[in-house]
This record gives C-alpha cells, structure tokens and sequence, in this order.
C-alpha cells in the first residue's frame, strides 16, 4: 500500500473558494434565464384578522401583470413542514403581519413596489397576542382548540420517568429559583432569501435557491402542486450565508415563485430586499425558563424542575423540534439525580420562528448556565467549584438515560480553559481595579454540550443516502443533497473522500446539489454534515474502491495515477460506476419518543467558554474584550475551516447577547433593517481565542462530530456572567443593552453592589431549610 | 435616460441609464458584474464595495449620474488577466489561504475594503484593519480569518 498525505486533519483551499474571491461565483440574485420575469409578495397590514376585501388601484396597468391568489393553487394551500398549519397564501384570515395574500410578476422589477403598494386589502381586526404569557392565558386562542389550544407541542422529560420526591423538596439545604429570557434574533445572512422558478406542464417545477435543505423544497412543491416527487426539481444556488434562516423558509418563497411561474408563463425570480426578508421570514425563538433547583450544602444538585417555553409565532413550523432540541439540552452537562423538564411552544400572532444555529438550546443553556451562577452564589461556593463537584461523567447518565460511553472530560476541559484565559489571576486583578475605576471589568465563563446529529429518533427516519460516481476523466465525484453555504461541506466532504480513497484532495470533485442528479443525503442542519453524512461518503468511498479493485483494474496498491486508469478502463468496460452508502442506525442507539427517553443524539460536543467584558459605568455599554473558546468536537477535519465556524458562532453569540434586539410593534418587526438591527462589525469583536481537544468519536469520518451549533450555545451565558462579576448585578435577560444595564445601576439607591442583587436578598431565592 | 461615460476596470464605458439608476444596478445589470451584491440597499452592509476614483464607495448610494468621467475598480478588475487564466490578486490569494472567505457574499466587497485599506496604510495595526472595514458587515468569519488574511497580504507587500 502506498502512502497517502494526511488530507483529514490539513487546511486545504476552500473548493468553491476561487470563484468567491474572483467575485465571480453565482448567487441566486447574479443569475438571469431568458424571458425572466420578477415577482413581489402582498402581505398583510394587520396582526390578526379577517380579510374583508380586496382591491386594485385601477392606476395600475394590472393588465401587464401576473396575480396569483389562493385560487391558483393546484394542490393543497399548504407549506408543509412538520404540521399541515401553515398557509402557502391566506385566503380569508391572517394571523400575522407580512402574512403573504397575493403574489405578483411583471417583466420589469422596478415597477413591482408601486404595485404592491396598489393593492387595498381591509381587514376586521381580531385581538392579537405576541408575549408567550398572553398565549398562555388562552383568552385570545389564535391556533388548535382544547388541550392543545396556542399550544404547539409540549414536552414532559422526566429522568429514569421518576418525579421528583416531596421529600427532597422538604430536606434540601437550598431551593434555588430563577427566570431568564432571551429574544427574537435574526439570521442575517448578508444574501436575503431568494429564488428563480420556471415551470413547464410537462417536466414539472424547478426551483433555482438559497437554501439549505433542496428536499425539503421538493416536499413543500409536491404538496402545493400536487406532483409527484420527480416533477419537482430543487438545484442549490451559490449561497451567501444560512444559519437555519434557509432551513425552512425556502418552502415559503420557492412554493410563491413556482406559482407565479406557472400563472405567467414565465421564468419567474423572486428575491427579497433586506427590509421585506428581516420583517417576514424566520428568527429564533424567544424564550422564558424557570429554574427550581433543590441544593445540598456541598454544592451536589439534587433535583431540577425546568420550565421551558418558546414563542413560536403565528404557525407550528419547525417549533415542536426545536423545542426538543431545547428541552435535551436544558439540563446541560451535568448530573442530576432527578430532573423534569416541562417545556411548551406557544403560538402568538407574530410571523413564526424557525431554525436557528443551536436551535432552542442556545435558550435553554443560557437560562442554566445563569442559574448555576446563582446556586454557586446561594450556596456560597465559586462557579468553578460548583460545577465541578456536578459535572458528567464517562459512564454516567444524561437527563434521557443515555449512558456517556465515549471519553467526557468537563474536568479537564474547565481546568485548561481556565489556565488558557488566565482566569484566576484576571478574576483577582479585576476585583482589585473595579472599586476605582470607571471601567468595571469582568471575566466568566459557561460550560455546555451540544448533540451532534437530528435529535432522537431522526436520523433513523432521516435514512440518508450518499453517492459516488466516476466522471467521464475517471474523477470520484460526490453527490449528495448537503449543501456549502460557507461553513465548508464541499471541502470537508472532500477531503474525507479524498482520504478514503488515498487519492490528492484536488482529484476529488463535488456536484452541485440538485435533486435531480443527487440522491437526497438529507438536511444540511442539526450538527449532522461532517459527522453523519462524512460517514457515509466514508463508506461509499470504500465501496467505490472494493468495486474497481474486484473488477481487476485496480490493484490493492495504487497510485492516483493507477486509480485514474483503473477508472477509465472501468467506465470503458461497464459505462458507468456509482457506489453508494446508507445510513444504518449504530445497533446501541436507542430513542423513545414517548417517554423522551435514550440516546438522544449519537455524540456530543463538549465545550468551556470564557469571556472576558468591560462595563463603561458612564455610558453604561458592555463589550466584550477578550474570548477564550475550548472544545472537544472530535477530530479535527480541516482546522481552519473549524476555527473560522467558532469564530463566527462566537460572534453570533456575542451579537445574541449585547446587540441585537427584535423590536415589535403591533405584531411588526419595526428594526427591519441593517441601520437599526445592530449585528456585530469588525470593530466590535474582541481576540478569539479558539483552542481544540480532539477525541475520535467512533461514530463520525475520521472521528469527527458535529461543531456547527456548538459556538452559538455558550458565548451568551458566559457575557452575562462576566458582566455579574463586573457589575455585581445579576441579569437573567437577553439582549442585554446599554439602556438595560442604566436601568439596573440607577434606578435603585446603591445599585451596583452586592447587598442589592435578588439572587441572594429578593423573593426569588428561598432557603428551604432554617 | 441619460448617457454616462465612465471607465471601469480599465475599460472605457459608455452607459444609457436614467440618471438616478443605482451604480449597484449598472454594474449588475447594464455591465453584467455581478461581483458587486446588494445586502442591504442602504449602505450599512457594504457587499456593494467598489472603488471608485480610488476612494472605497457603497455602489447602492452612488446615483449612476455622480460616476460621470470615474474610475471604478470592481472585484472582476483586480485579478489579471493571463492567457491561462485568471491569476489572483495577493489579498484574493491571502483570502483563499487564510479563511477570509467563508459563504463568500461579502467576500468581493471585503477584498476591495482591503486593497484600499493597504493603500493606505501598508503595515496597518489591528485597530486600523478593524476600522477601515466597519463598513463592511460579515455573519461568517467573526472577523478574525478577514483579518488574517490583511496581515498576510500586507505582509506580501501588496501595496508595493
């Protein structure tokens, strides 16, 4: 056997990374078909209510115009995702503002805002709710009626399927409560959602996008046209940023463009400005958690009862799974001998949430991650301390029962990560500094996990499926639905082919994805890409190799040159070669999800994050200064690559916390834009300082798992516990502004000092015990 | 419509637009360069970056009418044109090695916020990369691969 070069582990060229550079790769937007027409979205003005009318400016030239209405559908008014809830156009009621009501397409994209603007709907207004207590009083029921009403789905998570006793209620040194929040938070992928749609009576519909999931657009087409599978072809466009924000909303937006395709004859595109995108499509859930927590005097939590609840907006989308995902991770890397999670998605009339890097967990980690500060403070040991006398363990059992067989190391993690920041002397020199200094500085830190892969029972149901094929030059060439939208699947995905197949990384080629020509290797979410679907390119690699070393044309020792020759000789032969890999289920994962009880993701990622932040007490900003990011993901496909994703979910995670801040007013997003929706810019983002433990996860290529979500997870709750340590005033909200922060330090005599914050004084807290 | 004379990338041009079309628009939709990418339409994001006269502009607030008579350099005019290709320009080869371009939207305009950035300074410190592309907004990298590749580019010399 020759050898090969370590290609898994190395930081080869970015595939598509030339053509974006040289500027000259194509997005959605630089694309132009002939006879292209342009189309617009008429939405809704109002939050709720019955459509009473609608007309048409009769200055309008509507004659030049394509107008789709409910009424032009040929399936089912319906974008399907989990439940059949969510119109594709509404018909006589809306149920949020931006709600689409009509579609329309003019050969000219200048003239489509004034039209839009021309059509007069009226309403009757019905009351509206937008708070996830106003769902939950179910005065106003805006979705599903009885046990279900405003209610999407709930959860009840319970260890071992054991309540918690009275009894360690009744005898526990401490009972520790707290509430925390986080907000609405925007993608803001800098390229908006946008689509070209053509359609033909004979072949079908064929939808050029933005996206991250091509099936799931062929899934939603089916349903709204009524067609089989294979009339409805999904090609991936170049695709400027994501973070779930493509996940679900490209069934919106592809389904509307398809119908004014069909209605106008026509090519149609249809892309978003950034206004239309940020007040219309998806954002993270907001959330509230209540924690009560029963404490020994030793620091060992004895039981749990977590509250999880999320704003899922007007319509179910993909709320019941990232509730899930949230209510998994809610009890965080720690050991509880008893824990119950009860957790809900509420509707309200704003427009729905959908996925979002982390997917409820970012919520419910920084509800936890809070609230152990607080018991670490109620029981008078340091946060450090605290979780180390709670951590999980190798061996031991998560809050669904799954047994940690592979090697967990929090111990370590925390010890090192410390170290690397310097934790312990800057914790010191800052309380030293503080009580002269305008600046208030403050360093803290959050330790997590993340699963790696669909949730549950997921990927089972998932059954993806990966092919190799030889191009005609004897090239493996990848096909699979994953798709690159700037975290690194073309390159990672590669390598591991290359790898495999002991051949150059630059041998090795990628289709673009299009359900036409790949097989569906399923979502591109979840933390899945490199550690599922990398094993399966793995795996058909290998079967790749078997065939054409079976056939004779290959030896067992070979040269790329060898290979390419085998490969030819092959073709010439049989004409073609594709092997394939599917996903078969690890024989010891196991998920039930009835009693939410197993193993709830094959493998997860274990992190400690430390931040350092100071607090301007004149102009009351926060910024964060320094960021310390120790992980263990597994192996380490590409280094760069995987630096670059913690990186940018810290930045994420840093804009999560102090920055970025939904603001509604009747039921609208009223900071639709760039110029008042603040995300970090390059001045804003401190060193980062991204550091790698790589254990080999026995279910990933080459060991990997998943690293996507992870970063988005710890950067909150780290902030705010640094900015506790600053300012000795314990926030459990997020975002956190400067106008949040004045209120805090000014509004009550003293503000500012320890005697004052209600983790120890107010109601919250209560000792259990004299 | 209004006839506009203008060169970019070394071209000369001759454009008929209603003179309040967006330079973004002419150069996507006139010239067919479609390197230059609306984010935002208000300046905040800069994925519209071109240079024009030398100086870093947000093509969707240039009114085609002010380029009358300018320069403008595009992401497509900074690589050169050999006879076996395009040869990168350092900053796009020190973004490819480094990691500055991850879903590569912004990539084009961070290049040329970059090029004018070392133009003016040739071995720019930190705070003065973080401020010379404030203007440009990116949700990949957190900034920190973008700033490698400055350092790696300026240590090339690029401006030399």
């Amino acid at each position: 056997m020759s050898s090969s070069p370590q290609i898994v582990g190395s930081s080869p060229i970015r595939k598509e990374g030339t053509a974006k550079v040289l500027g000259h790769a194509q997005y959605v937007d630089d694309i132009t078909l002939p006879g292209m027409w342009f189309g617009a979205t008429v939405r809704s003005s109002i939050p709720r209510g019955r459509i009473t009318s609608i007309t048409f400016d009769p200055a309008i030239p509507w004659d030049e115009f394509t107008i789709v209405s409910a009424a032009d559908i040929p399936g089912e008014n319906c974008i399907v995702h989990l439940a059949k809830d969510h119109p594709c156009l509404a018909v006589t009621h809306v149920n949020h503002a931006e709600e689409p009501i009509l579609l329309l397409a003019h050969p000219n994209r200048s003239v489509l805002p004034a039209a839009v603007a021309a059509v007069r709907i009226t309403y009757e207004e019905l009351p509206a709710i937008y708070t996830i207590e106003d769902s939950e009083k179910k005065e106003e029921v805006i979705w599903g009626e009885g046990e279900q009403a405003n209610t999407f789905k709930t959860y009840l998570m319970q260890k071992n399927q054991q309540p918690i006793p009275q009894e360690i209620w009744d005898t526990a040194d401490f009972i520790v409560e707290g509430e925390y929040r986080t907000g609405a938070q925007e993608q803001l992928y800098i390229e908006n959602n946008g689509v070209i749609a053509e359609y033909n009576a004979e072949t079908g519909v064929t939808v050029r996008a933005s996206m991250q999931c091509p099936f799931y657009v062929v899934h939603a087409l089916e349903l709204v046209f009524n067609l089989p599978a294979e009339k409805c072809r999904v090609i991936q466009t170049e695709t400027g940023g994501a973070f779930g924000g493509k996940e679900d909303f490209p069934s919106v937006i592809g389904s509307h463009a398809a119908l004014l395709a069909m209605k106008s004859g026509h090519p149609v595109k249809l892309c978003y400005d950034r206004a239309e995108d940020m007040a219309a499509t998806t954002k993270r859930h907001p959330s509230r958690t209540r924690h009560r927590t029963a404490v020994s005097k030793e620091g060992k939590l004895l039981a749990g009862e977590i509250d999880f609840a999320i704003d899922g907006g007007a319509y179910a989308t993909l709320s019941p799974v990232v509730l899930s995902r949230g209510t998994i991770h809610a009890p965080g890397p720690y050991h509880w001998p008893y824990i119950t999670v009860r957790a809900k998605a509420m509707a309200t009339n704003i427009p729905p949430h959908g996925a979002f890097r982390g997917f409820g967990a970012p919520q419910s980690i920084f509800a936890l991650e809070r609230h152990m500060n607080k018991i670490a403070k109620v029981v008078g040991l340091t946060p450090e301390e605290l979780r180390r006398r709670n951590f999980l363990t190798t061996g031991g059992h998560t809050a669904t029962g799954q047994l940690l067989k592979d090697p967990v190391d929090m111990q370590h993690l925390l010890t090192r990560a410390l170290e690397e920041s310097n934790y312990h002397a800057k914790r010191e020199q800052f309380d030293r500094e503080n009580p002269t200094s305008i600046i208030k500085r403050g360093i803290g830190f959050a330790t997590f996990f993340h699963g790696a892969g669909f949730t549950g029972s997921g990927e089972r149901r998932l059954n993806s499926l990966v092919e190799i094929e030889l191009t005609p030059e004897g090239q493996p060439r990848l096909l699979v639905s994953s798709t690159e939208f700037g975290q690194g699947t073309n390159t990672i995905l590669c390598q591991v082919a290359a790898q495999t197949l002991r051949l150059p990384y630059n041998q090795i080629v990628i289709a673009q994805p299009d359900t036409g020509q790949v097989p569906n290797s399923g979502p591109t979410v979840a933390s899945r890409t490199a550690m599922v679907v990398g094993k399966l390119v793995e795996r058909a690699a290998q079967s790749l190799c078997v065939t054409l070393v079976s056939s004779g044309h290959l030896n067992h020792d070979y040269t790329p040159k060898d290979f390419r020759r085998a490969a030819v000789h092959y073709l010439a032969e049989f004409g073609t070669l594709k092997a394939e890999a599917r996903y078969q289920s690890p024989g010891d994962i196991f998920w039930d999800d009835e009693n939410y009880r197993g193993e709830a993701y094959p493998a997860y990622a274990w992190a400690v994050y430390v931040a350092e932040v100071a607090v301007n007490t004149t102009t009351y900003a926060a910024s964060v200064t320094n960021f310390y990011a120790l992980q263990e993901v597994g192996k380490v496909l590409h280094p760069i690559l995987a630096a670059g994703q913690i990186e940018g979910g810290v930045a994420q995670g840093i804009g999560y916390a102090l920055y970025e801040k939904c603001l509604w007013r009747n039921g609208h997003l009223t900071n639709n834009q760039m110029t008042n929706y603040i995300m970090p810019t390059s001045a804003d983002v401190p060193p980062i300082h991204v550091t790698f433990e790589e254990i080999p996860s026995p279910h990933g290529a080459f060991g990997a798992k998943g690293i996507g979500e992870l970063p988005m997870d710890g950067p909150a709750p780290a902030i705010l516990n640094a900015i506790e340590h600053a300012t000795n005033i314990a926030f459990t909200e997020i975002p956190l502004l400067p106008e949040d922060i004045f209120e805090r330090m000014t509004k009550v005599p003293d503000a500012g000092t320890e005697s004052l914050d209600p983790t120890i004084a107010g109601p919250i807290f209560s000792e259990a015990t004299a | 419509m209004t006839t506009i004379l203008l060169t970019i990338n070394s071209q000369q041009r001759t454009i008929e637009a209603p003179p309040m079309k967006r330079l973004l628009d002419v150069l996507r939709e006139d010239l067919n360069l479609t390197g230059a990418k609306e984010g935002c339409g208000e300046g905040e994001c800069g994925s519209c970056s071109v240079l024009m006269n030398g100086d870093l502009v947000n093509s969707c607030l240039v009114p085609v009418l002010q380029a009358e008579g300018a320069h403008i350099t595009t992401i497509e005019g900074l690589a050169s044109q050999l006879a076996e290709g395009k040869k990168l320009h350092p900053i796009q080869q020190c973004f490819l090695e480094q990691g500055g371009a991850q879903c590569g939207i912004c990539t084009p305009g961070m290049i040329l916020a970059t090029y004018h950035l070392l133009e003016k300074y040739t071995q720019p410190t930190l705070l003065q990369i973080q401020e010379g592309l404030s203007g440009n907004l990116c949700r990949c990298t957190g900034y920190t691969r973008i700033f490698n590749a400055i350092r790696a580019a300026a240590l090339a010399g690029v401006a030399e």
